[in-house]
């Protein structure tokens, strides 16, 4: 470092440059950098979830018909009226539970593993690896799961080829299925932040509770779970919000009985073209999803305090 | 504990690829069912040559990602300019909106998109789709960009001026050249973005006008052949070569540089 790293000299150099006019412009030339973005996120994001909100009060679609807007808040009752939608609602949550479940309980031994058990050129393959999977198509991922599971279908064939004579274990178009593959395409989010929050765990920690007389499973528990926490939490998040409001997954592996809040919801744009309530039921789940939230980080806070 | 490590490792990757293998080895397999025993074939692959709906489909899906590639590098690369080099009030603010295209699920964001987009006349299609895919892709292109910015010097540009270059000369001769990993890097995570994107695609297709996993979904629900599976491959192919590239110019997973 040979310049001058002093806040006064970095701030005074470009004024010896160009001695008048930079001063002015700054505020013109930033916000000329910023509008093309955020004017773009404005057309394509902020603005259709504002039309989103203001649709989910009208009373039925606005479309080809002449007659004035009506106003309602009938759709977001939509869960007393429709009782149905509980038991939808329910099994959404059902399904980001096991899977977010699931994803913790393999994703943090695998970062561990990682982690701890390999080493140079092995480590960068094998987290490369693990990562690679969420750059390829989601679709695709979930369509190879239903030639594993469907009755008579691979799994079938390798299990009978060990055990002849077992019954099919076909899993195809039931709520395990689901789970399996929203837990194949979700994992590697937990283990990126897993592996990001255990590789820096100092060695001659683990070493220190060891030699105190700490057990593995204390030293897992004291040391590194409170450490992989923040991964922990981060991964959750990034599974939960997405599996909550999946509805390809579903639809693909759950066949009838993949009802969930993203079917329903995808019914009411692509079926039954009642877009106000599709809409009502949009924010409806991002408010349960965000409620979630509110719990949990307050339980985290709470038991994070010092 | 080692061996145990290890142990976890091979089964985690066995769950994470025997998936995708099984795809793979049955769009070479002769059995229209997935039967086993494998006999390979190159018959689907030749079948998809024929197969117009599904070229089509292709071809809009390469062409909405480069679209979205360059035009969200741009559009990302000055945010992050001025994210990360100027300092302004509403800073975190800013920051902050980057998070909805990628937090909200996209269900929501695909469905919203699809209300205003009817409602205002931009209507669905292909153009739909890149206004989807641009927003979507922007806030990873700062997130990289930006990252790429952190590791450069800023007086490196100073200096620059100090010896008479003008704030774009500067930038031009000496910030664009080193940022060039990262903007290549920011282009191939955009396109591959749009390149996997399906909910956002499903929601403003037009009818006839679809990509290609839209495409694939259709054929999954109304039954379907290997073929199915040859172009998965060919997708997954083009994927993983994304990836490899991407994660040369960023050298993720590798050791930290030491300064």
């Amino acid at each position: 470092m040979s310049a001058p790293s002093t806040p006064e000299g970095r701030r005074a150099r470009p004024s010896i440059a160009s001695p008048e006019g930079r001063r002015a412009r700054p505020a013109i030339a930033t916000a000329a950098l910023l509008l093309p973005a955020y004017a773009w996120l404005l057309v394509a994001v902020f603005l259709p979830l504002g039309a989103m909100l203001f649709f989910s009060f009208l009373k039925t679609n606005p479309f080809g018909s002449k007659a004035p807007l009506v106003f309602t808040g009938a759709h977001y009752l939509a869960f007393v009226t429709r009782p149905y939608l509980v038991d939808v609602a329910i099994t959404s949550l059902r399904l980001g539970f096991w899977t977010t479940g699931i994803c913790a309980a393999i994703g943090l031994p695998t970062a561990l593993a990682i982690a701890r058990a390999t080493r140079g050129r092995v480590r960068q393959t094998v987290f490369l690896l693990a990562i690679l999977p969420f750059w390829t198509n989601g679709l695709v991922r979930i369509f190879s799961w239903t030639m594993l599971l469907r009755q008579g279908g691979i799994l079938d064939d390798l299990v009978h080829l060990v055990l002849p004579g077992v019954g099919s274990v076909g899993l195809l178009y039931s709520f395990p299925a689901i789970v399996v593959g929203l837990v194949h395409a979700y994992l590697p989010y937990m283990i990126l932040t897993c592996y990001l929050a255990v590789a820096g765990i100092d060695d001659a920690l683990i070493d220190a509770a060891r030699s105190l007389g700490a057990r593995l499973p204390t030293v897992f528990a004291t040391v590194i779970l409170p450490l992989a926490l923040p991964g922990l939490v981060s991964g959750s998040i990034l599974i939960f919000v997405p599996v909550i409001g999946s509805f390809m997954e579903p639809r693909i592996l759950g066949g009838r009985i993949g009802v969930t809040m993203g079917t329903v919801i995808e019914d009411q744009f692509t079926q039954a073209y009642n877009w106000p309530l599709g809409s009502a039921l949009s924010f409806t789940m991002l408010g349960i999803v965000l409620a979630i939230f509110a719990l949990f980080s307050s339980v985290l806070r709470g038991r994070l305090a010092p | 504990m080692i061996w145990l490590g290890r142990a976890i490792l091979a089964l985690v990757l066995l769950f994470l690829y025997a998936p995708i293998a099984v795809m793979v080895l049955m769009g070479f397999n002769a059995s229209d069912l997935y039967a086993l025993p494998f006999v390979p074939t190159l018959h689907w692959f030749s079948e998809l040559a024929g197969n117009d709906r599904l070229i089509a489909a292709s071809r809009n899906s390469v062409l909405v990602a480069l679209v979205t590639a360059v035009v969200a590098t741009a559009l990302g690369t000055l945010a992050a300019l001025a994210l990360s080099r100027r300092s302004f009030r509403g800073k975190s603010l800013l920051r902050l909106l980057l998070l909805p295209p990628i937090a909200i699920p996209w269900l929501i964001t695909g469905t919203a998109m699809l209300v205003f987009f009817y409602w205002t006349g931009i209507g669905r299609g292909l153009h739909a789709m890149i206004l989807g895919h641009v927003a979507l892709a922007i806030p990873y292109v700062v997130l990289v960009v930006g990252t790429g910015l952190a590791s450069l010097r800023a007086d490196l540009e100073e200096a620059a001026m100090s010896l008479g270059a003008t704030p774009f000369g500067a930038f031009r001769s000496v910030t664009l050249p080193l940022l060039a990993p990262s903007l290549v890097a920011a282009a191939l995570f955009a396109f591959a973005v749009s390149l996997d994107q399906f909910v956002v695609s499903y929601f403003l297709a037009a009818p006839g006008v679809t990509t290609l996993p839209v495409e694939i979904y259709t054929s999954i629900r109304k039954g379907f052949t290997p073929e199915i599976n040859a172009v998965s491959t060919i997708l997954l192919g083009a994927s993983v070569a994304l990836f490899l590239v991407f994660a040369g110019l960023t050298r993720i997973g590798g050791e930290r540089e030491r300064r």
